[in-house]
């Protein structure tokens, strides 16, 4: 017991120091540029509290659990030898994380406003509504394959970049083509599709299969599924604005 | 009462993004893979460590940083303030892209800042410092990509403040990263990429797009519904570029270094 107290004190000091720029870049310009008394300081402090504390106790799972529990599963699906459920929990692991994401439901009815404006759908309350679900599972959809392809790429190890130059000129290529409106929603999709929680699992599952598999670098191969699961969602996006 | 009943809602909702993750891995755990890991009871506490912490953490954001971030977006986009920094003479008919300099700042600052206190970043950095055997440092990492999304959300506001297209500065960084490809270490690239996923997470995505939404109501001539969304994009793209440069850099610095030895022996 005092062990895990020993680690959780050592982290909140980790904690701390991460926390530490963004509470002076807060302080300067509150008082230095725009010269306003601080509001609901106790709310505040609370909350700088509350902030630092879990950070701390994320930090600290992070270790004892998803990190674990990500490698353990690779390493088991890497002896199973089994591709058909290798890839299906791959499909299930980008899908499920992503279709609940709560930024991805904002940005979805943000592009479903965005939608309506520009009177691409009915301005109704159930058109927007469709819109804004359609949407979110066309991301979730993407993420899914991302992480499909992305799995596969670290069996064979073919090198990332290829994928993802390819990917980039396909979303150049539908730059051209899609509607105005979609196009910044649909940069912005594959930055939010990454949660907090995704992010170490993802990275955890590709790291493993590629330690555990024979002739795999995990520094070259183990990495870049991440970087497909932010890349997929532009291209469904722009699809999606083109079709609908 | 009040702050409790706030902590309860925001724990349910994390055990609601939580719920569908942890049924998908325990259930393939037990109905695919049909083991138990061999540390379950650490893995499941664990889970709880996560789950509480992040719960904590997006309340203190939703308290704290989230409304100050917020407010200080929209005081330093307002045309009020830009105008009270006008030097004496200008009028507000002068105001050009350079007015707007307290907005590059504050986005430069914030972006470095809340890059840093990522915890996505934080665990990718963890592992690929594991993986690297030490080759790649955790603080070197965080600190190229906390580089990478400042720089990129400074230009997204110029960007919205001038009104060019997003597309040319993404195609131009897209670009950028195909030829730095080509001559970066082979080993950073898969990471490189990454990079540009985890930064926009759970603290960045909420205040960039406040600052991105802020600053396209007020620059006249900008519709919020183009040109707010986008900065994002710019803070994904950056660190793509930064973290290679990094490894790109290590790689010199390395070389200089053998080169050094060298000459000291002969």
């Amino acid at each position: 017991m005092s062990n895990t107290l020993k680690k959780l004190l050592a982290a909140m000091l980790g904690s701390m120091r991460d926390l530490l720029p963004i509470v002076l870049v807060i302080l300067f310009f509150q008082f230095l540029v725009l010269q306003q008394p601080m509001p609901n300081v106790g709310q505040i402090l609370l909350g700088v509290l509350f902030v630092l504390l879990g950070l701390t106790f994320f930090m600290h799972g992070l270790e004892q659990g998803l990190f674990p529990i990500g490698e353990s599963m690779a390493s088991a699906f890497a002896r199973k030898g089994s591709l058909f459920w290798l890839i299906a929990f791959a499909f299930c692991l980008g899908f499920g994380t992503t279709v609940a994401e709560p930024a991805l439901i904002a940005v979805a009815a943000e592009a479903a406003d965005v939608a309506a404006n520009g009177n691409m759908i009915e301005s109704t309350q159930a058109a927007r509504k469709q819109y804004a679900n359609g949407l979110r599972y066309t991301v979730a959809l993407s993420v899914g394959l991302a992480i499909v392809v992305g799995v596969i790429r670290i069996l064979k190890g073919w090198p990332v970049q290829w994928f993802i130059i390819g990917g980039y000129v396909i979303v150049v290529i539908m730059t051209m083509f899609a509607p105005k409106e979609i196009i910044g929603i649909a940069y912005d999709s594959g930055g939010v599709t990454t949660s907090t929680i995704t992010v170490p699992l993802v990275t955890a599952l590709g790291v493993g299969l590629a330690s555990s598999i024979r002739g795999r670098n995990p520094m070259v191969d183990g990495f870049g599924l991440i970087a497909f699961a932010s890349l997929t969602p532009m291209i469904f996006v722009m699809a999606y604005g083109m079709v609908i | 009462m009040d702050v409790f009943s706030a902590i309860v809602d925001v724990t349910l909702g994390t055990i609601g993004d939580v719920l569908p993750i942890a049924a998908i891995i325990f259930g393939f755990q037990f109905f695919v893979l049909r083991q138990k890991p061999a540390n379950l009871g650490e893995i499941l506490v664990g889970f709880v460590w996560v789950l509480v912490g992040l719960s904590l953490f997006l309340l203190g954001l939703e308290w704290c940083l989230f409304p100050l971030g917020r407010t200080m977006a929209e005081q330093l986009t307002d045309p009020v303030f830009i105008q009270s920094t006008l030097a004496a003479g200008e009028t507000a008919q002068d105001i050009d892209w350079k007015d707007y300099y307290w907005v590059y700042i504050f986005a430069f600052l914030i972006g470095f800042s809340t890059t840093i206190a990522e915890p996505s970043l934080m665990a990718v950095a963890i592992k690929a410092n594991e993986v690297s055997g030490g080759a790649i440092g955790v603080w070197g990492l965080r600190i190229s990509v906390a580089l990478g999304v400042s720089i990129g959300i400074a230009l997204g506001c110029y960007r919205i403040v001038v009104g060019d297209p997003i597309h040319w500065y993404i195609m131009a960084g897209y670009i950028i990263v195909v030829l730095q490809t080509s001559v970066a270490p082979k080993m950073i690239i898969p990471l490189a990429y990454d990079s540009g996923g985890v930064t926009t997470s759970t603290v960045t995505v909420p205040l960039v797009a406040a600052l991105g939404l802020g600053l396209s109501e007020t620059v006249p001539g900008r519709n919020p519904l183009i040109d707010g969304f986008g900065l994002i994009a710019f803070a994904s793209l950056f660190p793509i570029l930064s973290v290679m440069a990094y490894a790109q850099l290590s790689a010199f610095k390395a070389k200089l270094g053998d080169r050094q030895t060298e000459n000291a022996e002969s």
